[in-house]
């Protein structure tokens, strides 16, 4: 593992500090926007070594915790169906829905299999003729590809047994939606690598021009992200916001074609509902027609006829996921809500920022 | 709580949760042992008596297999009490259908592993029950050791105490993991550390080693049961990041799968908590031991908040090892 340790390195991270330090003139809000650098941040303290004006607040960026509601119950309720097997990863099988949650309806029968990869999806129902296997597609650009992957496979396998419940989520619509409000003050993001990978660094150029704010495209190492705080504070101390890149390992600037193209070919974009944002044009993924014969919506549509208005839930982690509340601000947090009995997503799944409080901060 | 979740059984909050619950308001938490093994008197000596069931998917893995698990992980738990394992029960739930030979080569890896730490399966049994009812096999183990030293507990760790790790950790869940996933090219790198502790302990205790505590971390990992000593004892506790030996296949499989490879579970490594005076000379012994090689002082026991464990990180930082809370979820991306 000399890859990872080369970036944790001590005196380097001690050095990058000291010049975050002397870079940081005036108060700065910087916003995680992906939830794997909310769990990086906690998990090494990095909040504990940044000056008292800089301050991590934690965006939109986790998966699970920007599902919908109602597109949890409408999963969940797809178990109701007969002869059906949910496929999810595992981050999904503690998240509440409206009544219930994946690891309740496995206890009382329903068959659910956690997989680590959607092609173990479309194995499964390979195997399973008798069966009908759904798949729960949730997450940003970095796990769309694997699932166009996994429809194409049961189509060129002429499954019949096989779909997506689809509610994938493409990051830069979202981010221009939440700075579009106003809601929250950022003076700087720090973009995810890994969706950097497929999407290209080019797709937040907007965000300076339209915005003025600094962006660092990053990795999740403590060095990694540290370069990108230093990056942004250097960027407001010199007056000029762009997208600086220093995530060099496995970034380009521009889209990765292949990606980009398997995407294309299966999925096109669509209005999505965001947990605490809305309903964001643009900012989804729907299965084209094509390949309509693996979508669970024109497969199962009565289940959504059936489905009850999710009522409201005491849980903010829709104002968690915008920037303006704190995990700890949340009267529930800790209290009513822990990872084992939790009230909302941002709780449970290993990249929300309440589950981050949690953990890490005691 | 209506159903039993698969969570209750992880070894984490829920568990503890359901224990204090459903079994230890029943049978009386008195004698109710929260170590892993409990203590009876007889007459002028003291037994240590425990029990443990094993159920694993697959039975054959890496390093190991549910034979050499269900004999290690009962030998090791005796050792917690500082007890030298004197026998064992075996019993056995086989699911109709299951073959022969498969019964054979796990009763074989467990006679070879009870040969390997000196003690004998000297009682048994069998059920079969109709195809769907159980898993293939499942094995659970009793065993009975005489206490060498007494008062080592989970309860008896003291301020200023050093924690020893005999090794790497995060090797047997993780190879346990990718196997049964069919994880991973190159999973083979990761073996199980499946290994009944025996020569270790006792040539602690018999070397008279001021040893006030000793878990196995298996379910939950260390994390799981740093944090449980840290409230038995109600001490604090602080571990260094960069001195947990983790082998870097697991350390990378682990990164790759977004597991904690602090809570992921052991089934041959013992955390040893010495009084300070002590912690060289055990070190050096347990290191000249075949299962203790990579074995370290990982950090030491402080008086307060009791009940808190904390990590130093390797860029120096410092933060909580929480507990493990249910099943440990791979994550999305
Ligand atoms: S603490 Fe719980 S209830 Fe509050 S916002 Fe977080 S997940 Fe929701």
């Amino acid at each position: 593992m000399k890859f990872i340790d080369e970036f944790r390195d001590k005196n380097l991270v001690q050095e990058i500090v000291r010049r975050i330090r002397s870079l940081a003139d005036t108060p700065a809000a910087i916003m995680e926007v992906c939830g794997t650098h909310t769990m990086a941040a906690a998990r090494f303290g990095l909040k504990s070594l940044l000056p008292e004006q800089v301050q991590l607040i934690s965006g939109p960026g986790c998966p699970v915790c920007v599902t919908a509601q109602m597109d949890i119950d409408a999963f969940l309720a797809l178990g109701d169906e007969a002869n059906v097997v949910l496929a999810s990863f595992g981050d999904m099988l503690r998240v509440p829905g409206s009544q219930t949650s994946l690891e309740r309806r496995r206890a009382q029968g329903t068959a659910v299999r956690i997989v680590y990869a959607p092609l173990d999806a479309v194995e499964l129902a390979r195997q399973e003729p008798g069966k009908h296997v759904i798949f729960f597609g949730v997450g940003f650009e970095t796990t769309m590809p694997a699932i166009a992957m996994a429809i194409r496979l049961a189509a060129s396998l002429r499954l019949d047994n096989f779909s997506v419940l689809c509610v994938h989520k493409t990051m830069p619509a979202a981010l221009r939606a939440l700075l579009a409000s106003g809601e929250v003050r950022v003076s700087g993001l720090l973009c995810p690598g890994h969706v950097t990978t497929i999407i290209g660094a080019a797709a937040y150029d907007f965000i300076p021009q339209e915005f003025g704010i600094p962006c660092a495209v990053t990795g999740f190492e403590p060095l990694d992200m540290l370069l990108g705080i230093e990056a942004i504070l250097r960027q407001l101390h010199e007056g000029r916001p762009r997208v600086d890149n220093v995530y060099t390992r496995a970034v380009q600037v521009q889209p990765n074609p292949r990606a980009q193209a398997l995407l294309a070919e299966v999925f096109d974009p669509c209005d999505a509902e965001w947990r605490g944002l809305g309903i964001i044009p643009g900012s989804g993924v729907k299965i084209r027609e094509q390949y309509d014969h693996f979508d669970a919506r024109t497969r199962f549509p009565e289940v959504w006829q059936r489905l009850a208005p999710a009522p409201p839930s005491p849980c903010r982690c829709g104002e968690v996921l915008r920037g303006v509340l704190r995990p700890k601000e949340c009267p529930l947090f800790h209290q009513a809500c822990t990872p084992s009995q939790p009230i909302g997503p941002c709780m449970v799944s290993s990249e929300g920022a309440c589950a981050a409080a949690y953990r890490y901060d005691g | 709580m209506k159903h039993i979740l698969l969570s209750h059984g992880a070894g984490g909050k829920e568990m503890t949760m359901l224990i204090e619950q459903v079994f230890l308001s029943r049978y009386g938490s008195q004698d109710f042992s929260k170590d892993d093994s409990a203590t009876v008197l007889l007459g002028s000596h003291r037994l240590a008596f425990t029990t443990d069931s094993f159920v694993v998917d697959p039975l054959f893995f890496p390093g190991g297999d549910i034979g050499r698990l269900a004999v290690a992980g009962t030998v090791n738990d005796l050792l917690t009490a500082a007890a030298r394992p004197l026998a064992l029960s075996a019993s056995f739930i086989l699911e109709e259908g299951l073959e022969i030979d498969t019964l054979k080569a796990i009763a074989t890896s467990m006679q070879q592993t009870a040969a390997e730490c000196g003690v004998t399966i000297v009682t048994g049994d069998t059920k079969v029950v109709p195809k769907g009812s159980a898993d293939k096999i499942f094995i659970t183990t009793a065993g009975l050791g005489l206490v060498l030293r007494d008062g080592v507990s989970g309860a008896a760790a003291l301020p200023g105490d050093k924690i020893i790790l005999t090794g790497s950790v995060g090797d047997h869940g993780t190879a346990v993991m990718l196997a049964r996933e069919k994880l991973l090219e190159g999973g083979e790198a990761i073996a199980s550390d499946a290994a009944p502790l025996t020569d270790l302990v006792l040539s602690l205790i018999e070397a008279g080693c001021a040893i006030h505590t000793m878990r196995d971390p298996t379910r939950g990992g260390i994390a799981g049961s740093l944090n449980e000593i840290a409230r038995q004892s109600q001490v604090s506790m602080e571990v260094e990041e960069a001195l947990i030996p983790v082998n870097p296949a697991v350390a990378a499989a682990c990164e790759a799968l977004g597991l904690d490879v602090f809570k992921v579970a052991n089934e041959g490594k013992m955390l040893i908590i010495v009084a300070p005076e002590d912690a060289a000379r055990a070190l050096e012994l347990i290191q000249g031991k075949r299962y203790g090689t990579q074995a370290r002082i990982i950090g030491a026991v402080g008086d307060k908040p009791a009940g808190r464990v904390k990590v130093r990180t390797t860029i120096g930082t410092s933060r909580i090892l929480d507990p493990p809370s249910g099943d440990l979820l791979p994550r999305i991306c």
